[in-house]
């Protein structure tokens, strides 16, 4: 077993014996659902939209080459400056590179999961830079030095106790566990952040290949703060977020709030065409754009899980994974958790050490029937599990299927060992769920539903 | 190789990109690969068919839209002429105890700024952000109302820039009732039209006044972003 993996088992054995945290998360998540379904409910035909979507997302990421290179050549006429990025450390590097150029000293950072993926912010502070999350729940969880518990909602498993008592230990203020008071004592200290800030960093929703620009959606307003005040902006974004036309947002913007977030729009979205143009006063001089490939392109090679690519990172298949509901996000110990996680984890880090994740499932099929752009999620759990087998065959698998293959075989055997299983299940039952039950890896967490009474066989040869 | 140091980044990975490409995958909803044939992007009709419905009638659009920013708790008021704005804007201003406000050129921002008679910072000049802070109050055009999400679209250039409608704790938009649009592919296509030939550094669609949900999922206005939004309508 891999070190992550024995990770995941321990942390998910505790969290889910944690009715505390998993009170926690069922209140947060009943009031999305309640939103989530008002927004799916008030368009006219959210199956249809959810297809097109798929469709917009397929021709996007299908024809990823020609889209990006259009994105790069409409974003440079206006002046931003695009960097490639092969791997995390490249990107690393082309960042720290420009905060030195610039003489940088307090870089203010808007939500980026990429940054979590490359781990921006410890490289950035080790290289002496004072760096600021400013969404809330991101400030938050960077002064607990934890990373985001969700993608949406990073903090949504600390209570407002837990808030209350790190603004006092790390910022020395908090009047109340009241969440507005909390959250104008985080809106006081940022507020000074960014009018001090030399570089502003921030990820992007949507590249939006016609017109050249990056789409960003929020509801705080710091990524918009992030994009004003600063001298300098780096963008840091994955290449699959291109979307070919800037029509395509009429689509994919109330979509990724209602799922996202349960709202008709979410309070900022907003697009970015490079630094302030001629005639503008304000706005960054520079403009960086990062395009960061980390592994995409492998996945981008398996044609069959090709459409993994299509997320638009709105967490709604975290939001109804019965797994992510009682094991939370921290125990994936990846930066994106949930079926998704699970999904790209194992084709971004080596499927060996992360296939633990496509067993944490149960297939139930919420996921891939929640996704807004349709991504065959549960499919392709399944078939990391199969490309894992292929990859590092188990011995005890394929031992238990060369037992069961005669019997399954020879319709006199199946019955013999049924007539048997059904005795032995009486017996079981006087050592269920006791140390002594040869079955207790399976029984101490889940039933043996018994054998029935009677086979079809059976039952056919009672009928008159 | 040689080769490969020779070439950019850029170039390894359009060439890994293309590489992956040349297996087909299987079209959504389609479990595998046979139509290699690309899908028909939607137009207007097609995402008027999907997205949450609005009125036909200039109307129904405007209750559509009062009804939107009402739950969204931005303030929305429907006014008769230019006299009734300085009213309304003095109303404001006494009420808050506005003393300075920052705003940009433009018929309907002078004409407010002319009526409450403060200190105005300009934002389509050169100016200082931490006196742009410092303001009560930003005022602002817009391009467009959207019925269909109770949105104000602003742009770097209709609205004094970037800082001016995010910055200040409250953001007065003054609008004219003609720029009420239907829905979401209305306003791209007009944002096409209008800027197709070189288009602002920012583009942004203000749903509501800034809200955060991060503490225990408990709406909170005012999270970085104005605590309070007001659409005045001419």
């Amino acid at each position: 077993m891999s070190t992550a993996a024995a990770q995941f088992n321990q942390d998910a054995r505790r969290l889910s014996a944690d009715l505390r945290h998993r009170q926690t998360i069922q209140t947060a998540m009943g009031k999305y659902e309640v939103a989530r379904d008002q927004r799916k409910t008030a368009f006219q035909d959210w199956q249809a939209a959810r297809q097109m979507a798929a469709e917009t997302k397929w021709v996007a990421v299908n024809h990823l080459d020609r889209h990006l290179e259009q994105f790069v050549r409409n974003i440079e006429a206006r002046g931003a400056k695009v960097h490639w990025a092969s791997t995390d450390e490249q990107a690393r590097d082309l960042i720290l590179g420009i905060l030195r150029e610039k003489d940088a000293r307090v870089i203010v950072k808007s939500k980026a999961m990429t940054s979590e993926e490359i781990h921006l912010n410890e490289a950035m502070e080790h290289a002496g830079y004072e760096v600021v999350e400013s969404d809330l729940g991101e400030f938050i969880v960077q002064l607990r030095e934890e990373p985001p518990y969700h993608i949406v909602f990073p903090a949504m498993h600390l209570t407002r106790d837990e808030i209350k008592d790190v603004f006092q230990r790390k910022l020395g203020d908090a009047p109340s566990n009241n969440p507005e008071e909390l959250t104008m004592v985080a809106r006081r200290v940022l507020r000074e952040k960014y009018l001090q800030a030399d570089v502003g960093i921030t990820g992007a929703n949507f590249a939006i290949a016609e017109t050249g620009m990056l789409s960003i959606t929020e509801n705080e307003g710091n990524a918009r703060l992030t994009a004003a005040l600063p001298r300098t902006m780096i963008t840091l974004v994955g290449i699959e977020k291109v979307l070919p036309r800037l029509e395509d947002l009429a689509l994919f913007l109330p979509m990724l709030s209602a799922m996202g977030t349960g709202q008709t729009l979410s309070c900022y979205n907003t697009m970015y065409g490079g630094p302030r143009q001629p005639g503008e006063m304000d706005g960054p001089e520079e403009y960086h754009v990062v395009l960061l490939d980390n592994h995409r392109t492998a996945l981008l090679a398996d044609a069959e899980q090709r459409d993994s690519l299509h997320c638009i990172r709105c967490g709604a298949c975290l939001n109804v994974c019965p797994i992510f509901r009682n094991v939370g996000g921290h125990t994936y110990g990846t930066t994106y958790s949930g079926p998704i996680g699970a999904v790209i984890t194992p084709n971004l880090r080596g499927l060996n050490d992360w296939k633990h994740l496509s067993y944490a499932s149960s297939l139930c099929g919420a996921c891939s029937e929640t996704c807004p752009v349709k991504i065959n999620l549960h499919h392709h759990l399944l078939q990391n599990r199969r490309n894992a087998s292929r990859q590092k065959p188990s011995w005890w698998q394929k031992l238990a299927f060369k037992a069961f293959a005669p019997m399954a075989t020879r319709p006199a055997l199946w019955s013999l060992v049924t007539k048997m299983g059904r005795l032995g299940q009486k017996l079981h039952g006087l050592v269920k769920g006791s140390r002594l039950d040869p079955a207790y890896a399976w029984t101490k967490t889940r039933d043996l539903p018994p054998i029935a009474q009677q086979t079809f066989k059976e039952w056919w040869r009672t009928r008159s | 190789m040689v080769e490969d140091s020779l070439m950019s980044e850029r170039d390894n990975m359009l060439a890994r990109i293309r590489e992956a490409l040349s297996v087909a995958a299987p079209l959504p909803g389609h479990d595998h690969a046979t139509v290699r044939e690309t899908p028909v992007l939607s137009n207007i009709a097609d995402q008027r068919r999907v997205l949450p419905a609005v009125g036909q009638s200039f109307d129904e659009q405007l209750v559509l839209f009062r009804a939107n920013a009402a739950e969204l708790r931005a303030d929305f008021r429907l006014l008769n002429g230019v006299d009734a704005l300085a009213a309304e804007l003095k109303g404001l201003r006494d009420a808050e105890g506005w003393q300075r406000v920052a705003s940009h050129g433009g018929d309907l921002t002078e004409a407010a700024c002319r009526a409450l008679g403060l200190p105005v910072l300009l934002t389509d000049q050169a100016y200082d952000k931490r006196e742009l802070a410092a303001c009560d109050v930003g005022i602002t055009g817009c391009d467009a109302l959207v019925a269909q999400t109770g949105s104000v679209l602003v742009t770097s250039r209709s609205s004094g820039g970037r800082a001016l409608s995010v910055l200040p704790p409250h953001h007065v938009v003054l609008a004219r009732r003609e720029q009420l649009v239907p829905d979401l592919p209305a306003v791209f296509a007009l944002l096409k039209a209008k800027y197709g030939a070189g288009y602002p550094s920012m583009i942004s669609f203000v749903t509501g006044p800034s809200r955060t949900g991060d503490i225990e999922r408990i709406l909170v206005l005012g999270a970085h972003g104005p605590k309070k939004l007001t659409i005045l309508c001419l």
